[in-house]
């Protein structure tokens, strides 16, 4: 313990501004497993399950109405949706909140193209362990996830584009 | 540097590195950090009490340019017109002084951590203060725990208006360190280091202090302040808020400080957050603030030249405040419009009572000199203020 | 002597196979934690000059806040 603090203060704080500099999002492949199934209400009032969607790729993402980055991401899957829906693809947005008040404000100043899922009881959260937000995973037409992305930058849309495509062409 | 501060300076190096080495330690994940939401803010502020009536605009906009950067600034102005005990017992009469700040600041936001530089320059008749500064905020163990470092350089000239030669120079020097951290989904905990030193001209060119005279008419006479050069403080404070099921919050704060002129302070602060619907809020609060005076202050000095050091400023006096205070705020635009996402108007009042129990009210020349009653006063700000974001 | 930069190294190490500290508080039960009525500063303009106020008129200064949590968000 003695020696790290003898290093001098300034190379302590040029090391940590490295590793922050270096430090780059966590989206990773993931094992191949199965898409845990579940049933959710949608805002319109209808039940929905993810294995009604087999055979198509689903892009599943957790979002809240109080999560600035959630709010950036929403058009671009609404997007996402509309561009590749006739090739067997759809997003399915799932609203974590206990309460979803705000979360229907919301759609209804910025409404989307896919489907919204109400996760009151956070039991689907729970069964993704969704540990960051937004969290977006990819479901191939096996009913596996492929893609795991935890958080939303500006760019990941990229990734999107081509795990989308990638995951059509199967 | 002095011996007495230059261990100080120590002690706050070695906090900071010792807190980077936990960092270095510990996992950073890699996730984005967020910056503010675009805002613009104007308030008028209004403060009346001592019999110093201080009232001004501050004007703030903070706006984001591309996905990573945010640039900020702030307008803000004291229009001053004082005919403070200070003032009228010094022989002076009423005075009106404008003080202008303008700073600018950009933050960049790269991972799960957000770099801040900003400079801010103070400028009246008779004083012009600069500062630079710089920090870091870092979002750590799933954002749960927030990590701030800062320095900032100040560098202040002191002039008099009644001497067009007279300049002296301050030069200051601010490091902190700020630790946030959620305890649980309704509890969030927080804690701030701060150490300052100054160095240079830290008095104020045109008080005095006042030491017994028997020769004199009034029993003392007054001779110029002299203060030491330079002053090392540090404050520690530890504030939590939590969150109650109806919508509203209760938050208590407690600051330490302690500096190398032997002031020692201690204020709480408590805090109650109320909503209601249809977009309004109310807060309720109380300060309370005590100090113990510097060691080379004095009401009344027994004797001309009685210590190297002299002040009378009831600033370094031993005093106690209590505030009580609340705002209003009322959200006009709740559900957004193109342009703006949200907008509020706010009203704020702070009552403060002063009570000195060092510093006495000289206006009264017909008691015998130390005899005076103990001055105090109370103040009444006021704050108008409208906040857009966009 | 050698020990130092080994030191540094082991930690840089470290740091690039790390597994997080799980956050007791999932990202999606941080809904309270993000209203206004949970900021220790909601108003920076206000919370400014509140400082200046008491900052003028006594002896302490410092630690006054100003440096709070995130959103939770990513």
């Amino acid at each position: 313990m003695n020696e790290i603090l003898r290093i001098p203060l300034h190379t302590m704080i040029t090391a940590l501004a490295v590793i922050i500099l270096l430090s780059n999002d966590v989206s990773a492949g993931i094992e191949q497993t199965s898409a845990p199934d579940f049933t959710l209400k949608s805002v319109d009032g209808r039940n929905l399950r993810l294995s009604e969607y087999r055979g198509e790729v689903v892009l599943i993402n957790f979002w809240a109405s109080w999560c600035g980055p959630c709010r950036q991401e929403m058009p671009i899957l609404s997007d996402l949706h509309e561009r590749y829906k006739s090739l067997g693809f759809t997003v399915l947005g799932i609203n974590v909140e206990e309460d979803s008040t705000d979360a229907r404000r919301l759609l209804g100043k910025m409404p989307v193209s896919f489907p919204v899922l109400l996760d009151n009881t956070s039991s689907v959260s729970k069964q993704y362990d969704v540990v960051a937000m937004p969290s977006t995973v990819l479901v191939d037409r096996n009913g596996n996830m492929r893609y795991l992305h935890k958080g939303y930058k500006p760019g990941l849309e990229e990734q999107y584009l081509r795990q989308v495509r990638e995951l059509i062409r199967e | 540097m002095p011996v007495a501060p230059k261990a100080a300076v120590v002690a706050a190096v070695a906090v900071t590195r010792a807190l980077v080495v936990v960092l270095l330690c510990v996992c950073l994940p890699s996730r984005a950090g967020v910056l503010p939401d675009d805002r613009a803010d104007a308030l008028y502020h209004s403060y009346d009490g001592g019999d110093v009536e201080i009232t001004g605009p501050s004007v703030l906009i903070l706006k984001k340019i591309g996905q990573n950067v945010a640039l900020s600034g702030n307008y803000y102005v004291d229009s001053i017109s004082s005919a403070s005990i200070d003032v009228v017992t010094s022989g002076a009469s009423k005075y009106s002084e404008d003080r202008t700040e303008l700073s600018a600041g950009v933050d960049y936001m790269h991972g799960n951590s957000i770099m801040s530089l900003s400079y801010t320059n103070s400028d009246e008749d008779d004083y012009e203060g600069n500062t630079a500064s710089f920090g870091v905020k870092m979002d750590m163990f799933g954002n749960m725990t927030t990590v701030s470092l800062g320095y900032a350089y100040g560098w202040d000239t002191v002039k008099n208006n009644t001497d067009s030669t007279f300049s002296e120079d301050i030069d200051r020097q601010n490091y902190r360190l700020g630790l946030s951290q959620v305890l649980s989904k309704d509890l969030v905990m927080e804690l701030d280091l701060e150490t300052i030193t100054d160095e240079g001209f830290l008095n104020n060119p045109y008080r005095s202090v006042r030491y017994l005279d028997p020769g004199s008419a009034l029993g003392y006479s007054f001779q110029s302040e002299v203060y030491p050069s330079t002053r090392t403080s540090n404050a520690a404070a530890i504030r939590s808020i939590y969150y109650l099921p109806y919508r509203a919050s209760v938050s208590a704060e407690y600051r330490f400080f302690d500096d190398t002129w032997d002031i020692t302070a201690h204020n709480i602060k408590l805090a109650y957050v109320h909503t209601l619907p249809g977009g309004w809020l109310l807060e309720g609060r109380y300060r309370y603030y005590t100090q113990t005076a510097a060691d080379f202050y004095s009401d009344l000095f027994p004797f001309r030249d009685a210590q190297n050091f002299l002040a009378r400023d009831k600033e370094l006096s031993k005093f106690h405040s209590n505030t009580v205070g609340a705002t209003v705020s009322y959200d006009f635009i709740e559900n957004g419009s193109k342009y703006i996402d949200r907008g509020s108007i706010n009203l704020s009042y702070d009552h403060i009572m002063f009570d000195y129990d060092d510093f006495r009210d000289i206006r009264n020349t017909a008691v015998t000199a130390g005899t005076e009653p103990l001055y105090d006063f109370t103040s009444d700000v006021v704050q108008v203020f409208l906040s857009i974001w966009f | 002597m050698l020990i130092k930069p080994c030191l540094f190294l082991l930690v840089l190490l470290q740091l690039s196979g790390c597994s997080t500290l799980e956050p007791w508080v999932k990202p999606y039960e941080r809904a309270h934690l993000a209203d206004p009525v949970m900021k220790f500063q909601r108003d920076p303009v206000s919370s400014a000059y509140m400082t200046h106020v008491y900052q003028a008129r006594e002896g302490a200064r410092g630690a006054e806040g100003g440096g709070g949590g995130g959103c939770g968000c990513n």
